[in-house]
């Protein structure tokens, strides 16, 4: 019925391209990250003039509505040509466990891409001998964001360890500062959360911990809860209030040093407040994980069953080439997955991020999907939730390895 | 003549047939479906969980017996409570302030028509405007909390959506402890009223079985434990936002009902009891509130089943991660299509159901055996 209509509507409008069939695209780029979207849709129909390119956009920040509405179409046996989806666990743990993907190693080789990535975004990519989705960009996590006028008014530096973050929160509080950290609603906290526990375990033990070596109910692990609460004292009380926005507007008008939020902060500082990247607003790595690059990617994969198989391979091509990377990132405010993009493209902060991603070593995060199943990340709201009202550091623990046992994290 | 009887009915029937055909399937149908899912082990394995052809167990119970005492379910039983003291405060609320704006109304004020429509005004909107009003109005560092700085008095710090606090609290594991005590006083109740009305079988049986319950209360439940460690629940004061900005949405509609209740009373009953030396508060309390009875029991459950049900209002108002404003309606929804626990948000559902069956089924078994009395 809806392909009747769409023959319909494209012989209404007199359009020829009949030959090559179409490729549906789902996503949940809309609003300020739509041009990004629509700029690479524009270079696939400059290449393939005869297919038909279907937007198909489900508004949402972060795709929580998007991601529903995908799995009412999937399990309803009617999957998009291609969906976008968070590189790593969120696809593997979701849909690729499930047998609905295919494996894309071949493309990879045929494209030269497995030089192309860095080694730590390949392999948090691989599942079972294959490599499943298509990064097109890359959000980084752990970042720090302040305001640097305000941090010399105040005489401290942006501390380097999240030691030096209490002491750093206490002479804040000192000089009346009522909350040096600037947090928001739900997931924010989270986002935290993951910038503590990477400072706290190292990479290593990060690592470890999403392939089930290491327990959540580790002292080791625990010790991450423990360094947590501290942290949330120096955070503003009324969080679940805020969206992120209006946390890192806290720190763009002084009333708070600090904010831990992804580098999309950049984008939101830079475009939309029109601050300078630097003058207007500062970044370091979160305490105690310079040298690390927590990273979020937003990827394509293959369902398995598509009818466009091969404008779905041409669209996946486009979107690993350093054209398309080029193209879409300096517009969406990140950086591209291939190691050899062009830097003159982006801006000073992206620039930064851009050196720190060659060099540093790459772990996944957590609350954007790239080292936990959707089944994981999405109940870690509960273990959170068990923490702030108890504030029982090993009771967390615990429910947090009971809810990785369910889901088999790791295996 | 015989023949035209059948026809009749034969034309009652295929008139009624599509609709009882599409009840039965789209209601029915899927309600049975949600409770058979709730029985399976659907999405305990992420393999299965979104396979073309995933492979179920039947688990029984199971899911239930989780939700009620397992260890990582807290969030669902907070949530419980939560909708529980939701629903007390929300429908107390509204038949208060609604019975008083009727009363008020009544009393024929001037302006009496332009008042009804302000207050039956809210109820045009949808839970999500009205949410998305209020929650700029509770914004911590502005609206309602500002206020009092316009007449120069300090501003307010009251957390009306984000506060964590809570008040009214008890221990999960007295739970079965609180519902026998409950229901055997409820019993008693029954029972001792029966006994009155000389109905002595009955009674006896109600006042039998009030105080097993309330014996086992006595000597077995203190020492029940449904789970291995205390669990603390109670009321979160950042509900306090939710329940008035519900209430201002419901109480022009409670208003309506018991206007037109009020009207329904005969004006020569008042004079008869003006006559005989009533005063006015006398009046309401032996007259009119009596005579209004039946509508309060109707608002409680329309205002009861909405309330349990409620799911856009919070949505809008604190978003669905905010655990200390969520209700098993968010949870259900956050279970099954964020965390593909499909079984587990089946077994959510269908308590939510048979708690709004609690809620409506008395009432329509009332209402079906007064009109078969009729």
């Amino acid at each position: 019925m809806r392909k009747w209509l769409l023959a319909l509507a494209a012989t209404a409008l007199g359009s020829v391209s009949l030959a090559q069939g179409k490729l549906e695209i789902f996503s949940w780029w809309a609003g300020d990250e739509g041009p990004a979207l629509q700029a690479l849709l524009d270079l696939y129909k400059k290449k393939y003039p005869n297919v038909e390119v279907v937007n198909a956009t489900v508004t949402g920040g972060s795709g929580v509505n998007a991601r529903a509405v995908l799995k009412t179409r999937m399990l309803g046996g009617d999957p998009p040509d291609s969906f976008q989806v968070h590189a790593g666990q969120e696809l593997i743990g979701t849909w690729v466990v499930a047998g609905r993907m295919e494996d894309l190693t071949s493309l990879y080789k045929s494209e030269g891409w497995m030089t192309r990535f860095p080694k730590g975004l390949i392999d948090l990519l691989s599942y079972n001998g294959g490599i499943w989705s298509v990064p097109v960009n890359i959000h980084r996590s752990n970042v720090m964001w302040y305001n640097p006028a305000k941090l010399r008014e105040w005489g401290v530096t942006p501390p380097k360890t999240w030691t030096e973050f209490l002491s750093t929160c206490a002479t804040l509080k000192s000089k009346g500062v009522e909350a040096p950290l600037a947090l928001g609603e739900a997931w924010t906290q989270q986002h935290l959360w993951e910038s503590v526990a990477l400072g706290v375990l190292g990479p290593d033990n990060w690592a470890a911990l999403w392939s089930g070596k290491l327990k959540f109910n580790d002292p080791k692990a625990i010790a991450v809860w423990d360094t947590f609460g501290k942290v949330l004292d120096c955070a503003n009380k009324d969080a679940s209030g805020l969206s992120w926005q209006q946390a890192t507007d806290r720190v763009v008008q002084g009333q708070s040093a600090f904010n831990i939020m992804g580098d999309w902060a950049a984008g939101y500082m830079a475009t939309t407040l029109k601050l300078k990247p630097g003058e207007g607003f500062g970044w370091a790595p979160s305490p105690s994980t310079s040298g690390t690059f927590m990273m979020l990617s937003d990827s394509f994969g293959l369902p398995k069953g598509v009818k466009n198989r091969t404008n779905v391979i041409n669209w996946l091509k486009l979107l690993g080439s350093k054209e398309g990377q080029d193209t879409f990132n300096p517009l969406k405010g990140s950086i591209a997955a291939r190691t050899d993009s062009d830097l003159s493209k982006y801006n000073a902060y992206l620039q930064s991020a851009a050196k720190d991603w060659k060099s540093n070593k790459i772990v996944g995060s957590l609350v954007h999907g790239a080292v936990a199943p959707e089944s994981f990340s999405s109940q870690f709201g509960t273990v959170m939730e068990i923490y702030l009202s108890s504030k029982n550091a090993k009771a967390a623990a615990n429910a947090a390895q009971a809810i990785a046992d369910q889901v088999r994290l790791g295996r | 003549m015989k023949w035209l009887r059948n026809l009749d009915s034969l034309v009652a029937v295929l008139t009624l047939l599509p609709s009882v055909i599409l009840l039965a399937i789209f209601v029915y149908g899927f309600i049975g479906q949600t409770i058979q899912t709730s029985l399976t082990n659907w999405g305990k394995d992420p393999a299965q969980a979104l396979a073309i052809n995933p492979v179920l167990q039947f688990v029984g119970l199971e899911n239930y017996k989780e939700l009620f005492s397992g260890f990582i379910h807290g969030r669902f039983r907070q949530d419980l409570v939560n909708n529980l003291f939701f629903t007390v405060f929300f429908v107390g609320g509204c038949l208060l302030v609604g019975l008083s704006l009727a009363i008020i109304l009544d009393r024929g004020p001037k302006g009496e028509g332009f008042f009804r429509t302000v207050f039956l005004f809210p109820m045009s909107l949808s839970f999500i405007v009205t949410g998305t009003i209020w929650r700029w109005m509770l914004q911590p560092a502005g609206g309602v909390n500002q206020l009092p700085a316009a007449v120069g008095l300090p501003e307010g710090h009251f957390a009306w959506l984000t506060s964590r606090q809570q008040v009214l609290q008890f221990d999960w594991n007295h739970l079965p402890l609180f519902t026998a005590w409950l229901i055997g006083l409820i019993l008693l109740w029954i029972g001792i009223s029966a006994l009155r009305n000389a109905q002595a079988r009955r009674g006896w049986i109600a006042v039998g079985s009030a105080a097993l319950l309330i014996g086992w209360a006595i000597f077995i439940g203190p020492r029940v434990q449904l789970l291995p460690f205390p669990e603390i629940h109670g009321f979160n004061l950042a509900f306090i936002g939710i329940i008035i900005a519900a209430i201002w949405q419901m109480s022009g509609y409670t208003m309506a009902l018991y206007l037109a209740g009020l009207r329904g009373v005969p004006e020569e009953l008042r004079e008869a009891a003006r006559v005989d030396g009533a005063s006015e508060v006398q009046l309401y309390r032996h007259i009119i509130f009596p005579m209004l009875a039946p509508i309060t029991l109707s608002a409680m459950i329309i205002l009861g089943h909405i309330s349990l049900k409620i799911f856009d209002l919070i949505w809008a108002m604190t978003g669905v991660d905010n655990a200390p404003t969520e209700v098993p309606a968010l949870l259900m929804y956050v279970t099954t299509f964020r965390s593909n626990k499909i079984a587990d948000g089946a077994a959510i559902a269908t308590i939510l159901l048979l708690l709004v069956a609690l809620v409506i089924v008395p009432y329509l078994y009332s209402q079906l055996k007064s009109e078969v009395r009729r």
